[in-house]
């Protein structure tokens, strides 16, 4: 009898541990490094919103983030017609939302009426808006409906990879989803819960309903240091973006467990203020001015030194506004401005600054002395800066480093302009330039940094990228579209008022349990596909 | 007429001195947040995929109302029992602190039962044992630990895998120590304890009636203080070891300059030091013995 | 055990020393030797590189002397301020003490970070990196009193009463003299404290101020910004070099606790 007991006993330990373990195993682990802002996809705007919104929201096209190729999702099909203004959509059928709502085209044209709520200021919206008037949504059956903007729009059905469809009819309104998860349990400060949505409609080749993993759990952790050491110690399944520092760590550790995607679409680039009315010395607004100047600076940094002391090498100097990372808009014709002190000071010469025991000096013999501002905390940034605080004094000229608080910076760039120079970089979610460039060249815009919110544009070669950035915006041919934006590289390149320094490669770090991951470039580079990524065990019991 | 209830009036005068004080102490902080630079600064304004007309809204979305105006009402709302809402985290402050109060609470009463423990005890041994050595390794090793940053020990926490809010009692404990170390040194060092010592009064009432006693008032003078220094110490240690504490709350609304939400764990951390400190020093004069000192 | 103590002193007198001829012993500390970042000692750099390839033992050197002048000043300060104030505010008992202390409990919990994000915005942005940093520790000085204050309060008020007092007070003596010449002797257990603990507190918190734009400006180094290396697990390569300035960092602070120890222990 006591025998029976003992074996049953441990038996019900064996089932118990292996149930465990089975549990964990259906549980894919990585980390938020701050709370989500929001909930409500259409304003998702930080990394951790738009992880979530990733994770569980259904999109109508899915751009495929390793073949950069445009796939149907919850639609089928699409047409863009009237001159790019249209698009109509034929959308699955039988579909449902997570709570048994079914869906329709309704909630495609109720999604699309709240996005370009003027009153929302939706992220995702704003990159829909081609000009005044309204856009009209049309229901045309229960699973075809038109939207019709009021201007075309290039690169159209690209964007919809950022909109995630949302009930027009359910009571739980943006909490319930078309994705493969959807949000079971959140802690603030804690972590984020995500269980498995019943009702997606994606399935295998084999028949099997997706996602594999039933849930997964994202710790909201910001401290880096600590994510790095629960990924080693098997607590987490990945690192979506990793630093240079810890991939020299963990390469060392564990080969199998890093991956350099290669060069990102990220850009650091530092520009000088270029705005009149600055609380500036006029001498030193006509230095910024001054092309001569810029070209210079920009030829006294070494950038091949930059990628590889700053980022440990795993970065590479950067030409413009785009990255050799996003294939069909990079400009191939132009390379980095080469490191060449005497061609800078040859430059410099032109306009009339001299080198005078080691100091340059202008025309009014003021010695040439700027600070650089960049946000604290960044230590790539920081390193940068102190390089390039040598790189200038080998042409005489002193640059003083300042880091600040990121509220106290932005103030400076964009509220009071009292700075000289600023060190930030770009993040790159959008290959097509119409999304994210849009604001940043045209002359009137607020990301315009260097002099935002011109009323007419201050130079000639300003107001030539205003009129190419507006014809690559209304034309649907992608060979004009690429030619005028080539130009606008091309001109960026010559004027320098962003002077690029690098661009980052994606590094990540992935878990040798998951399976299927295959870490790209475009964010999100390891859970891209997500749906198709498994951990372990799970594969064996779902096949 | 002879105060019947001086215990009572003395804590209702405290009391008092407490809500103006932390009033006060709301206005001014709300001063410096509203007046330093960032305030009303939202990141997204630099996000590249919003219109002109989106960041022109962001920003009249900032609060741009007086401070005055502003405290005004949030002092009236306080009546009421609200505490606003945050603007970082898009949440009721209410909400904030009752999840991240009982953590912080945790931490800092863990690191002021530890520091204390280990301070006090330390000090004790020191002084009764009388032996340089030990005074010595124990100033030696309080150096070292006041020479690491947090940042270093919450680190050598995290690879030992030991729980992050025990640093707070390593912050603690090299303050506790070496103040009190000093305190019963000098009591130690009194006449009267020497003819104690000299008459075979034991140890342990040597030290609780002639040592302990005179430094009484200044060692629970420290212990209020002590509370300000863990609340301090939980900032940095709740951001680096990710404790979703008060300390933690404080970081984030600082960076972002949530001024519902500062101005309110100012006032906690106001009425907490206050209280504290208010607490010692009712015990402290209770407890004063008026022992004549020798002059230096 | 007055050689210990000697020892300390001759050890910071050796360090005193070093940083002065820096100039002479060490190469500059801010050129970067880019094809050598992270390298280990060598004849060319004693204790190896950073990781821009700058020198550490140039850094540490220039960064002791940076530290040690600045942070003792700023430590004597906040004491000064703390010994006046307390002592004072114990001395004088009443409304006037309720009033320091209430004021004294306010200044503890108030967000002094904006005072410091603010007196950033006003310096001006090219300001010289040893000016920087000055400022930094005055502004620590200033702001790190009130702690101390509180102990010494209650510990003058204990002194207030006391019989040498009423002596001294019976004699004629009275106000800030009495204070100065028979009270502040006695606070000396108090004040030593104060001043032990706020040297190191001052020189890591110069490090943390870095977030704001206080503190030490490249390439100027400070014990507190080489301390920064240490705070990343990433930045941590387990050479045994890398953690010279911390080293020199407690040893250099426990020199100093153990030449004032011989002090408290008389006081």
């Amino acid at each position: 009898m006591s025998r029976q007991i003992v074996f049953r006993s441990f038996l019900g330990l064996m089932l118990a541990s292996t149930l465990a373990v089975a549990q964990n195993d259906a549980q894919l682990r990585f980390c938020l490094h701050s709370d989500p802002k929001s909930f409500n996809p259409l304003l998702a705007e930080e990394d951790s919103s738009e992880t979530v919104r990733y994770l569980t929201g259904g999109v109508l096209m899915r751009l495929n983030r390793m073949t950069q190729d445009l796939e149907p999702e919850l639609a089928t099909s699409w047409k863009i017609s009237d001159g790019g203004k249209t698009i109509t959509f034929k959308l699955r059928n039988g579909l449902s939302f997570s709570d048994g709502t079914p869906f329709s085209a309704d909630d495609v044209a109720f999604t699309i009426q709240q996005m370009m709520d003027p009153a929302l200021h939706s992220p995702s919206g704003d990159a829909f808006r081609s000009g005044d008037g309204k856009t009209v949504t049309k229901v045309l059956a229960p699973d075809r409906v038109s939207v019709t903007f009021p201007a075309a729009i290039a690169g159209l059905d690209k964007l919809f990879d950022q909109v995630a469809i949302m009930s027009a009819k359910s009571p739980k309104k943006e909490m319930v989803v078309l994705g493969p998860y959807d949000v079971l349990e959140y802690k603030a400060g804690n972590y984020l819960l995500l269980e498995k949505n019943p009702n997606y409609w994606r399935h295998d080749a084999a028949g099997k309903q997706l996602p594999y993993i039933q849930t997964v759990r994202l710790d909201i952790q910001s401290n880096r240091d600590t994510e790095m050491l629960r990924l080693v110690r098997g607590e987490i399944d990945f690192i979506n973006s990793l630093d240079a520092e810890f991939f020299d760590k963990l390469v060392q550790q564990n080969p199998a467990l890093v991956h350099d995607s290669g060069v990102s679409l990220d850009s650091e680039q530092m520009w000088f203020n270029q705005v009149p009315s600055s609380p500036l010395p006029d001498y030193k607004k006509a230095w910024f001015r001054s092309t001569n100047f810029r070209r210079a600076v920009s030829e006294a940094i070494n950038r091949e030194d930059l990628a590889r002391v700053a980022f440990r090498g795993h970065a590479r100097p950067a030409v413009g506004p785009m990255s050799p990372a996003n294939k069909f808009w990079f400009n191939a014709k132009l390379q980095p401005h080469p490191f060449d002190q005497k061609s800078a000071l040859a430059r410099l010469a032109q306009d009339g600054f001299r080198l005078q025991d080691g100091v340059l000096k202008d025309h009014d013999g003021h010695a040439v002395e700027f600070s650089i501002i960049t946000n604290a905390g960044n230590k790539y940034r920081e390193r940068m800066a102190t390089m390039m605080q040598q790189d200038l004094s080998g042409i005489g000229i002193k640059l003083n480093v300042v880091t600040l608080d990121f509220p106290s910076l932005i103030e400076r760039i964009t509220r009071s302009f009292d700075y000289e120079a600023c060190l930030l970089g770009l993040i790159g979610n959008d290959l097509d330039p119409n999304s994210s460039q849009m604001n940043v060249w045209i002359s009137s815009g607020e990301n315009h940094q260097w002099n935002p919110n011109q009323k007419t544009p201050a130079t000639a070669w300003e107001a030539e990228i205003d009129k190419l950035m507006r014809e690559q915006a209304t034309s649907l041919d992608p060979k004009k579209r690429k030619a005028a934006f080539d130009r606008v590289q091309e001109i960026a390149w010559e004027q320098e008022p962003f002077i690029y320094l690098v661009n980052r490669n994606a590094l990540s770090a992935v878990s040798p349990n998951a399976r299927n991951v295959h870490p790209v470039v475009l964010r999100p580079q390891v859970y891209w596909n997500i749906d198709e990524i498994s951990i372990g065990n799970e594969v064996a019991r779902n096949r | 007429m002879p105060n019947q209830h001086p215990m009572l009036t003395s804590l209702a005068r405290h009391a008092v001195r407490i809500a103006i004080t932390v009033v006060v102490g709301g206005l001014l902080g709300a001063t410096l947040v509203r007046e330093a630079p960032g305030f009303g600064i939202d990141e997204a304004e630099l996000d590249s995929r919003l219109s002109s007309q989106s960041i022109q809204a962001l920003r009249q979305a900032q609060p741009n109302q007086s401070l005055r105006a502003f405290y005004f009402q949030y002092l009236a709302r306080l009546l009421c029992g609200d505490l606003g809402t945050s603007r970082s985290l898009q949440r009721p402050v209410a909400e904030l602190l009752k999840e991240r109060a009982p953590e912080t609470a945790k931490s800092v009463a863990l690191g002021l039962a530890l520091g204390w423990t280990l301070g006090l005890s330390l000090a004790i041994a020191v002084v009764m044992s009388r032996s340089w050595g030990l005074d010595l390794t124990a100033t030696l090793t309080t150096g070292i630990l006041l020479c690491l940053p947090a940042a270093v020990l919450a680190l050598i926490f995290l690879l030992a895998r030991m729980p992050g809010r025990l640093v707070i009692a390593l912050i603690v404990f090299p303050n506790i120590f070496r103040y009190s170390r000093n305190l019963l040194a000098r009591s130690a060092s009194l006449p009267y304890v020497l003819t104690a010592r000299a008459k075979g009064v034991g140890g342990f009432q040597l030290m609780l009636w002639h040592i302990l006693r005179p430094a009484a008032p200044q060692l629970l003078a420290l212990a209020g203080v002590s509370v300000s220094i863990a609340f301090t110490a939980a900032i940095p240690v709740e951001a680096l070891c990710d404790l979703p504490g008060l300390g933690q709350l404080a970081w984030k609304a600082a960076l972002s300059r949530d001024l519902s939400l500062l101005v309110t764990l100012t006032m906690i951390v106001a009425v907490v030091t206050l209280a504290a400190n208010s607490l010692s020093d009712l015990l402290g004069k209770a407890l004063s013995t008026g022992t004549a000192e020798v002059p230096a | 055990m007055r050689w210990v103590r000697n020892v300390g002193i001759a050890f910071l007198l050796t360090v005193a020393l070093a940083c002065l001829l820096a100039d002479f012993v060490a190469p500059s500390y801010a050129r970067q030797f880019r094809d050598e970042p992270d390298a280990a000692p060598s004849r060319q750099h004693l204790l190896g590189t950073d990781d821009l390839g700058r020198d550490r033992f140039a850094r540490v050197l220039y960064g002791t002397r940076v530290s040690l002048l600045l942070a003792p000043a700023a430590a004597l300060l906040s004491s000064v301020l703390a010994v006046l104030i307390g002592g004072a505010a114990g001395f004088a008992g009443g409304w006037v003490e309720r009033i320091i202390m209430a004021a004294t409990d306010l200044f503890l919990s108030l967000p002094w970070l904006f005072l410091l994000i603010t007196v950033r915005a006003l310096l001006p942005l090219n300001v010289s990196p040893i000016a920087s940093v000055a400022i930094t520790f005055a502004l620590l000085g200033c702001l790190g009193w009130a702690a101390a204050a509180r102990v010494i309060c209650a510990d003058a008020r204990s002194l207030a009463r006391s019989d040498f007092i009423l002596l001294a007070r019976a004699s004629g003596s009275s106000g800030f003299r009495l204070l100065w010449r028979q009270a502040v002797p006695n606070l000396r257990p108090i004040v030593f404290a104060q001043f032990w603990i706020s040297v190191p507190v001052f020189i890591l918190a110069e490090a943390n101020l870095g977030v704001l734009g206080l503190g030490v400006a490249e390439p100027l180094p400070s014990w507190g910004s080489l301390l920064r290396e240490l705070q990343s697990y990433s930045a941590i390569t387990g050479q045994p070099w890398q953690f010279v300035p911390l080293i020199l960092f407690v040893v250099v602070v426990s020199c100093f606790h153990l030449v004032l120890l011989e002090q408290e222990s008389t006081a």
